[in-house]
């Protein structure tokens, strides 16, 4: 913990007080401008990703007629907006990549870990401002060439949003070149925004702790974006190091994946699957940590066993690390080697076990306030639970035979990302939203967004288990060539309603969300009676944060605790008969 | 809701059926219980006025049993799952008097090499028939899988058989059918434009009208040959 380097950051803080409108909102070095800025730019991912899920989705279930609003699409895409296979190899891959690497990764990575980690840990702001700046700078040209490959000659990439070679290196064989190159250049520069971020992210919870912040302190967020960000610099670079030798592949004529050059396509599914893995925790961990914030905060009772979260977090992030083998079970890969990656997997389903009955038992004996945040974080709870079972299925080889590559997979990865990680962002901004703007969102439209999603959401993606049983394959253009999956043409009908419905229901939180901004009651500093130092500073909180470094007395759970006034106990009270300190002997800002 | 497995018509497909049902079992079990005391929690303990939460911090009897319990399911789970795993995909477990075929796979077709009438692959008598699988019943079928231009998946769902065709490798496979009749051949990895249409179609026969239309399929190809 270094004081100087807050004394150092908050006196710049301070200087720039007041900056010109492009340095306070463009180029901020700002950690909760940085994250704003995040969490505007993967918003707009999400919903774009969205709608291509649901243009996706409407040829799936009527396939070969004409996509309402399809006119406006070119002839390479949609003549007369009947859609091309190739456009719908493309809404496929693009879909998974704009949800992954542009919406879910930096909603977490990007908006909270950047907001969150200075306002809990009490510090001003990260350890290095500019390179912060710089993430988010680097990121967006990364997004804008991800949109770009739509409209260049043959379209979008088309290989998947995992890329596996020879289909994703070789033109001829997926009938895109360009936009296969630009998606793995558009990657390899979204990986350096990445590192810049975890960097940052590792040493500012090393260094910039508040007084009396120790490790057993920290809420829980903390420890997953903490744990999260160690994941992200070890994996990414890995898929950065793949995604330069892909491409390499495509416009140098070398032959890493292809086996008539001497490569060897598994290769590449060895390394993305490598940072595969560890990825699907980084977009898991940060909802597990906010989520038992929420929960504790709206039951009024400590987290149930704390240190055995901690633990869990931990242990999730190392066998993370040698379950990834059981994305290739049927691959070709030595099946001795598949028995050894069931074994991990199974035993990597333990600590996510723990956690959840460590939510349950939050609840328990609990005085549960229902507000939108807790209803989703309830959700999640909810859903996890059914992404974590269906995850048993995949995990036993055997039964993976059937089950691979079929809608069975589709719901599990949407029960984990959507019913998971998803619902917890939802939660999630609805909790913080009023430190972010200073305003409350809007409770009824809230409310209704959240069952409106909670219903579609389920009657979505539920079925989708029973089309894989049925031996639906996935990214199917037109699932009516095959007699087998005749019969299930009415349920793939009844699951697009529903997702069109889910998608409508979006339009409320988009609603809500702009309203709120500008129109909604004003929030103030600790809306939530929570205990945790983002709730001492004012909302929102000015640039540096603190108008005194926060001194921390105890844990952030101490809800309900015997002997205090209220049922909250905020980090920062001096204890009872104890005197505030003296403004002067703390660290000057 | 309709939570079981089409009908399975191959002799290792019971083993991996059972399995499926065992952890749809154990899945459903753990499911309703964990939803039921969430729902129930949620309304016993809903805020009231005048209640006060409970101040718990944890309890490590608790952690241990929530940990040793699902750890001791999911190793037994593991373990139950490894053998059957074995006695599908381990090479050394082909059965020795299996019927030999090659399946080359490519954008968007699977090509079938069938031995002919001497029984043997790489001779004269072989002949390759475009996404038509041909195999008599009750006998063991070994087919050496290829694949010439990206990776695609054979994909057997009443054989409960899939597995990469992968470029540059050759990968075992083999099944037994246990009924006559027409079934599906699919791709299950994303090949291209035309994976949707990548489809073929599976005939098992009777010994007998296998070996005559091999005979009669070879001498075909052996005629055209000699044109």
């Amino acid at each position: 913990m270094s004081a100087t380097a807050i004394e150092h950051v908050g006196a710049h803080a301070v200087q720039h007080g007041d900056l010109p409108f492009i340095r306070k909102y463009i180029f901020s070095t700002d950690h909760k401008v940085i994250g704003i800025q995040f969490l505007i730019m993967s918003l707009g991912f999400l919903l774009v990703g969205g709608l291509l899920a649901l243009t996706m989705r409407w040829q799936i279930a009527w396939p070969g007629r004409a996509i309402p609003g399809g006119g406006i699409l070119p002839e390479t895409m949609a003549p007369g907006g009947i859609m091309l296979p190739e456009f719908y190899n493309s809404l496929v891959t693009m879909h998974g990549t704009f949800m992954i690497f542009f919406a879910i990764m930096p909603l977490l990575v990007g908006v909270f870990a950047n907001y969150l980690i200075p306002l809990q840990i009490g510090a001003p702001d990260m350890a290095f401002p500019r390179l912060n700046m710089a993430s988010f700078w680097t990121a967006v040209p990364a997004a804008l060439l991800m949109i770009a490959s739509f409209f260049v000659e043959g379209g979008a990439a088309a290989a998947g949003w995992t890329s596996y070679p020879p289909l994703s290196a070789v033109a001829e064989f997926s009938g895109v070149s360009t936009g296969q190159e630009l998606w793995c250049l558009s990657l390899i520069i979204l990986g350096f925004s990445s590192l810049m971020g975890a960097v940052n992210y590792i040493t500012t919870v090393i260094n910039m702790r508040a007084p009396g912040m120790t490790w057993f302190r920290l809420p829980l967020p903390v420890w997953a974006l903490f744990i999260t960000a160690i994941l992200v610099l070890l994996a990414v670079p890995i898929l950065t190091g793949a995604l330069i030798l892909l491409y390499f592949d495509q416009v140098l004529g070398t032959g890493f994946y292809l086996p008539e050059r001497g490569g060897q396509p598994l290769l590449w599914q060895h390394l993305f699957w490598f940072f595969g893995h560890p990825e699907v925790y980084i977009l898991i961990l940060p909802p597990m940590g906010m989520v038992s914030e929420i929960l504790a905060n709206g039951a009024r009772k400590p987290v149930f066993g704390y240190h055995a979260m901690v633990i869990a977090i931990c242990a999730i992030a190392f066998l993370g690390w040698i379950v990834w083998g059981h994305h290739m079970f049927q691959s070709g890969m030595n099946p001795m080697l598949g028995s050894t990656f069931m074994v991990t997997t199974m035993i990597i389903a333990v600590p996510s076990a723990i956690k959840t009955f460590n939510w349950l038992a939050t609840l328990w004996k609990g005085d549960i306030h229902f507000t939108v945040p807790v209803a989703h974080a309830l959700a999640f709870v909810g859903m996890f639970v059914i992404g974590g079972l269906s995850g048993v299925f995949m995990a036993s080889t055997p039964v993976d035979i059937y089950i691979h590559d079929t809608y069975f997979i589709v719901a599990h990865i949407h029960y984990v990302l959507f019913g998971g990680s998803l619902f917890a962002i939802f939660g999630a901004i609805a909790y913080w939203f009023p430190k972010m703007f200073g305003r409350m969102m809007n409770d009824r439209l809230g409310w209704i967004h959240f069952w409106l999603t909670f219903v579609f959401y389920n009657l979505t993606f539920f079925p989708m288990h029973q089309l894989g049983l049925g031996g639906m394959m996935r990214r199917l253009y037109d699932p009516t060539q095959y007699p087998h999956l005749e019969p299930l043409q009415p349920l793939n009908r009844f699951v697009t309603v529903n997702a069109l419905l889910l998608g409508a229901a979006q339009l409320l939180f988009v609603a809500n969300f702009l309203w709120s901004m500008f129109r909604g009651r004003k929030a103030v500093a600790n809306p939530w009676r929570a205990n945790s130092l983002e709730w001492s500073a004012p909302s929102p909180p000015p640039h540096g944060n603190f108008t005194v470094t926060p001194i921390v007395y105890r844990g952030p759970y101490e809800y309900s605790a015997p002997g205090a006034e209220e049922d909250y106990l905020p980090q920062d009270r001096p204890p009872a008969g104890q005197p505030a300190p003296a403004p002067e002997l703390v660290p000057a800002q | 809701m309709n939570w079981s497995l089409p009908e399975n018509v191959s002799t290792f497909g019971a083993q991996i059926d059972s399995i499926y049902y065992l952890i749809l079992g154990i899945t459903a079990v753990i499911f309703f219980a964990v939803e039921a005391l969430l729902i129930y929690f949620i309304i016993r303990y809903r805020h009231k006025e005048g209640r006060k939460a409970a101040y718990i911090q944890g309890s490590t009897r608790l952690e241990v049993l929530w940990t040793a319990i699902p750890l001791l399911i999911l190793v037994l789970l593991a373990f139950q799952s490894r053998s059957v795993w074995v006695a599908v995909k381990d090479p050394a477990r082909i059965p020795p008097d299996a019927l030999e075929l090659r399946v080359a796979a490519k954008q968007f077709e699977w090509n079938v090499t069938y031995p002919g009438p001497d029984g043997r692959l790489g001779t004269a008598d072989d002949f390759t028939r475009r996404s038509q699988l041909r195999i008599p019943v009750d006998r063991p079928v070994r087919i050496t899988l290829t694949a010439e231009d990206v990776i695609h998946s054979f994909f057997l769902p009443e054989f409960r058989v899939k597995q990469d065709a992968v470029p540059g490798m050759e990968i075992p496979v083999w099944f037994q059918a246990t009924r006559t009749g027409e079934f599906v051949l699919g791709c299950a990895e994303l090949c291209g434009l035309g994976h949707y249409r990548m489809r073929g179609t599976v005939t098992v026969q009777t010994a007998e009208e296998f070996d005559a239309w091999q005979r009669e399929q070879s001498t075909q190809a052996g005629a055209a040959a000699a044109n």
